[in-house]
């Protein structure tokens, strides 16, 4: 007990600084706009105006803890975890495709539903378990300036390969995206040959072209893509949606309409705006300058999390740091894109800020592993 | 960290910058550089107008008498949101709602329906608004009806009454003026196109008559209440709520009792032609006071029920106001309908002679007919009268002696092959009369007439040339008759020259000559105030709603005819004696008010479409009293045979009425105008007019 308070202090006390600042400023900033696009929906149906505040509260203060649990022990021990980790983010993802215990969501099987109406998306836990994995495989037994063998890369991919089949079969398009992203990163990283690189992004193109032929993208899937093509082809639909969420940020202008004051975001017309659609309520209600200080915050927390990459001198470190960049990166864009029609519609949660457990406690483990990797480099 | 290993993290790093930036970008694009457009996006599909129809304007006549107004009517409104919510989408209550107006279910579905909603064919009464205003399904709904849908409101969910402004034409004096008054409807997509005006989407505007002609003063502003909404159309609060403002009233020149007895003068007339054997298929009659120009009666026959609109218009009516078979009810004879002027015309024979160098005073022959080249033109109205002077000759209303002055005076300009400096006295004395363009009444829709000089000619020759050269394949099988033949032949090789019986046929007012009763009545008008043209107006005043005048329409000289004062007072005398002693004699030679005019009686060509040839029109044109000319008085039946038995004897009515003449004395008491027409502006009651209740 005495241990761990000690402990508590110097870890929280060696954090970087920088990085807890863009942090809290996104969640402060999220839990605001959860709030501005829940409470007068909720007030009108004659339910608790804050019950989404409330709820968003608590996945902060549970995901605050994550953090601070991911940077006790060091990140380096993890690695022993790792097969566990990795063992029971598959498991999860085989058992949201058994009928009964996963529960579909806009035609995807993403969820497993919990007692107390709680629900898990296993996929943002299985994120970690194959960054963490590969990034292990691929440092194992080498000096950082050398490069790993094409045996390594392979074992590597083998251990992404499962569960993103899992997550292609459920199928939630968007998560696949990221940690391809996420993976093609990490062995670009880990320097690699160069052809690995090439080869995944042409299989990545290759695979794209067979998912859709072969029909695993699902229909309403080619229809966002198609409406993200041509924005009128289906209006009332994800053409709808986007359309909607375009004119909702752009309606904002330079100031906003004002906190709460947002008439697009008060009369409800962006679905899942409190989720996947957060980034248009403050486009709406903040303007361009809160909007833009989004980006900024986004901006300085992929800064301070390069700068963690680039100090340490431990292989695995940085590899666990570049893959967690990559996934909030992607992750970033794929979902502001979204909103601004730069992107298709694919359904992930922008992080730090959507309303949602699961992505915020995945989130906030990300963000732990970040510092771990920091307090034990200095 | 291995040279690759580095690089590929610069590269990453790169990558994802650019990604933040590109952010960025899009987000300065779609805030900064088009927020005005998304701003404007956001606000078409939070907002909804809900227009608040403003009180129209009333139309008045010169005392002040409501002849257009608003009045109370019951609503009775449709909500479609609140109908469409319903798990039978709204029929039990829309059956329940038909069965209590005592309409069709049917009807009332279609007046519900967007006309978007409904397939082009089964559009009949559809409604051209959103679908987020209440949708009006009648306006003229009793008291009863109203309480029982405010009364049991959970048997008509979605379903409300209220009292709405409905236009009514209420024929206070029993006069109808359905065409000169119009008519009013909710603007189109044309008119809410139109660059001039801007409209409120079902704003009632003016579609016809006075009530198109002065819209913009009469159709005051609607309020509106902009409310915003979510996506499932519920209001969440007010954004502005501007109240309506009412319309201004105009004031005409028109006299009630004085359209009345218009009206029934020529109705009587339409009858008595009928009772004389003639078709007399339509007319017109226009009082005008010749020192002003104002219009002070103005009557079409066939008429309509000018409160037919308000009372939804059925198809089977709407084609009947076009129908040949009823007589077109819906063209509007005195400034619509064009006619040949026949002997009315001499009147400006008598000026294109003078001006040519004819002796007034000089004795001509005026035999039974006239051989001109190889046609013979006979008199039409009188047998041979031997030497006669120009007076008589108008009097008697001699042809044969315009046929050889015409015809000298068409040799005189080279004949077949026109000389420079053509005089062309009787074209150019009827352009200055104004035949040929439009008077320029404040009415809109009217007609031009037709003046037949060398220039028509010549556009004529034009237009038809290829069918008269072609007339053999062409024409109809019917039409292939050897004179047709042999008159296409001619046409073909110099249809564009002005021939001798053009010239003959046009000093009395026939051949291809047209013009509409309201020119003639101009330019009787001018005759009697010594040779001033006015431009009519109805119009007299616009008056704001509180009482303050806003516009004054003066009377406003249209040109000067061409016309001398010795002409003038030729032509008084001359006209004088039509009624003393000539033509209308019959009619006028014992009346008290002393009445000058003309007759006229134009063969028409042409056949029925029963196949019946076409009766003579039938006109008088005139002008009272003679010392002293204050109104002009014009009647033209179409079929209606001889001009003195029919319209002379209709103006008689007309002035009758105005005078108070009763058997062959004046009795002031009984006269609409005893003290001559009303000047000024009248002040207005129309809140408290007596009105007649509309019956269904």
């Amino acid at each position: 007990m005495r241990i761990a308070r000690v402990n508590l202090r110097a870890n929280f006390a060696a954090f970087d600084r920088w990085l807890m600042l863009s942090v809290f400023a996104l969640l402060g900033m999220g839990t605001l706009l959860v709030y501005a696009a829940t409470k007068s929906w909720f007030a009108s149906q004659g339910l608790d105006p804050q019950y989404y505040l409330k709820r968003h509260i608590l996945n902060i203060f549970i995901g605050a803890l994550l953090t601070y649990g991911t940077t006790l022990i060091d990140y380096r021990l993890l690695r022993a975890y790792t097969p566990i980790l990795w063992g029971l983010g598959v498991l999860a993802l085989i058992a949201v495709l058994v009928p009964g215990v996963g529960s579909t969501v806009n035609g995807a099987k993403s969820w497993i539903a919990l007692p107390g109406g709680f629900q898990l998306q296993p996929a943002e836990l299985a994120k970690i378990s194959v960054i963490i994995g590969m990034s292990m495989i691929l440092a194992e037994g080498r000096d950082i300036d050398s490069a790993p063998s094409d045996g390594d890369v392979l074992r590597a991919l083998g251990i992404a390969a499962l569960p993103m089949l899992l997550i292609i079969a459920q199928p939630d398009l968007g998560e696949v995206l990221i940690i391809t992203a996420a993976v093609v990163s990490i062995i670009a990283v880990s320097g690699a040959p160069t052809r690995w690189v090439a080869g995944l992004l042409l299989l990545g193109v290759l695979g794209s072209f067979v998912a859709v032929k072969s029909g695993v993208i699902h229909q309403y899937q080619l229809k966002r893509l198609q409406s993200f093509v041509d924005p009128t082809a289906d209006p009332q639909q994800s053409g709808y949606q986007l359309r909607q969420s375009r004119i909702t940020i752009g309606s904002g202008g330079v100031v906003g309409k004002g906190l709460f004051n947002g008439p697009q975001t008060n009369g409800r017309f962006v679905p899942e705006q409190q989720t996947d659609f957060i980034f248009t309520v403050a486009g709406e209600e903040l303007g361009f300058l809160g909007s833009g200080f989004i980006l900024l915050m986004f901006g300085l927390f992929f800064f301070r999390a390069f700068m963690i990459a680039r100090r340490t001198n431990d292989i695995f470190g940085r590899l666990v740091v570049i893959g967690v960049i990559a996934w909030f990166a992607f992750q970033t864009f794929e979902n502001i894109g979204m909103t601004m029609g730069l992107m298709p519609m694919t359904g992930v949660p922008l992080p730090f800020m959507s309303y949602g457990g699961s992505s915020m406690f995945a989130n906030l483990i990300g963000l732990g592993l970040l510092q771990n990797v920091h307090i034990r480099s200095r | 960290m291995n040279q690759r290993s580095r690089l590929n993290m610069i590269v990453f790093q790169t990558l994802i910058a650019s990604l933040l930036l590109a952010l960025m970008g899009r987000l300065f694009y779609l805030q900064v550089a088009n927020g005005l457009r998304y701003q404007n996006a956001a606000l078409s599909i939070q907002s909804r107008d809900i227009i608040t129809p403003a009180l129209r304007g009333a139309i008045t006549d010169s005392s002040g008498l409501p002849l257009a107004m608003d009045r109370p009517g019951l609503e009775i409104t449709v909500d479609r949101s609140a109908l469409d919510k319903m798990p039978d989408k709204g029929k039990a209550v829309l059956v329940r709602l038909a069965k209590l107006m005592n309409v069709k279910y049917p009807d009332l579905y279609n007046r519900t329906r967007l006309c978007g909603e409904l397939s082009a064919a089964a559009r009949t009464g559809c409604w051209n608004g959103t679908r987020y205003q209440p949708i009006p399904v009648t306006r003229i709904a009793t008291q009863q009806q109203a309480l029982k849908i405010l009364e049991n409101g959970d048997s008509f969910p979605g379903i409300d009454a209220s009292s709405v402004p409905i236009r009514s034409y209420p024929s206070l004096a029993g006069e109808n003026a359905a065409h000169v008054l119009g008519y009013v409807g909710t603007v189109s997509e044309s008119d809410l196109n139109s660059t001039k005006y801007s409209y409120f989407r079902n704003e009632v505007i003016g579609k016809s008559g006075l009530e198109f002609q002065y819209n913009q003063y009469l159709r005051g502003k609607p309020g509106v209440k902009t409310v915003i909404v979510d996506r499932k159309e519920a209001v969440t609060h007010q954004a502005r709520n501007t109240a309506s403002i009412p319309g201004n009233n105009l004031i005409t020149n028109l006299d009630a009792k004085l359209q009345s007895a218009t009206e029934a003068a020529l109705a009587d007339a339409i009858t008595r032609a009928h009772a004389l054997g003639y078709k007399a298929d339509s007319g017109a009659a226009i009082v005008e006071n010749v020192k002003t120009g104002q219009i002070l009666a103005i009557a079409s026959y066939p008429t309509y029920d000018p409160n037919i609109w308000e009372k939804g218009l059925t198809v089977a009516q709407a084609k009947d106001l076009f129908s040949e078979k009823a007589g077109v009810p819906a063209l509007f004879r005195p400034l619509q309908g064009m006619y040949a002027p026949a002997s009315t015309f001499k009147s400006l024979s008598i000026v294109a002679a003078t001006r040519a160098g004819y002796n007034m005073n000089a004795l001509y022959d005026c035999p039974a007919q006239v051989q001109i080249g190889n046609h013979v033109f006979k008199n039409f109205e009188t047998k041979s009268q031997g030497r006669i002077n120009m007076q008589k000759a108008i009097s008697v209303s001699c042809d044969t002696i315009w046929y050889q002055i015409a015809y000298d005076e068409w040799v005189r300009d080279g004949g077949l092959f026109p000389k420079s400096g053509l005089h062309d006295y009787f074209f150019k004395t009827a352009a200055g009369f104004g035949l040929g363009k439009v008077t320029g009444i404040d009415l809109p829709g009217e007609a031009t007439g037709r003046l037949p000089d060398r220039a028509w000619k010549e556009r004529w020759y034009k237009a038809n040339k290829s069918f008269f050269c072609n007339f053999t394949s062409q024409a109809r099988k019917s039409d292939l008759t050897p004179y047709l033949i042999a008159i296409a032949k001619e046409n073909c090789t110099d249809g564009n020259v002005l021939r001798a019986g053009d010239a003959v046929n046009f000093s009395i007012g026939q051949g291809d000559t047209l013009v509409t009763p309201l020119q003639m009545t101009s330019i009787y008008a001018a005759i009697a105030n010594g040779g001033t043209l006015y431009k009519p107006e109805i119009a007299r005043a616009v008056v704001k709603p509180d009482g303050t005048v806003l516009k004054v329409f003066k009377p406003v000289v249209s040109g000067k005819s061409p016309a001398t004062k010795k002409d003038i007072a030729f032509l008084h005398a001359a006209l004088r004696d039509v009624a003393t002693s000539g033509t209308a004699a019959g009619v006028f030679a014992n009346y008290p008010i002393h009445v000058a005019g003309k007759t006229g009686t134009a063969q028409v060509l042409g056949k029925n479409t029963d196949g019946s040839s076409k009766d003579d029109t039938s006109w008088f044109t005139s002008f009272a009293p003679v010392e002293k000319p204050q109104y002009a008085v014009v009647m033209m039946v179409s079929q209606g045979g001889f001009g003195a038995s029919v319209s002379a004897v209709g103006v008689q009515k007309i002035y009758s009425a105005i005078y108070g003449v009763v058997g062959n004395t004046v009795d002031p008491t009984k006269a609409i105008f005893p003290n001559g027409p009303t000047r000024g502006i009248p002040t207005l009651d129309v809140k408290n007019a007596k009105l007649p209740v509309v019956s269904k």
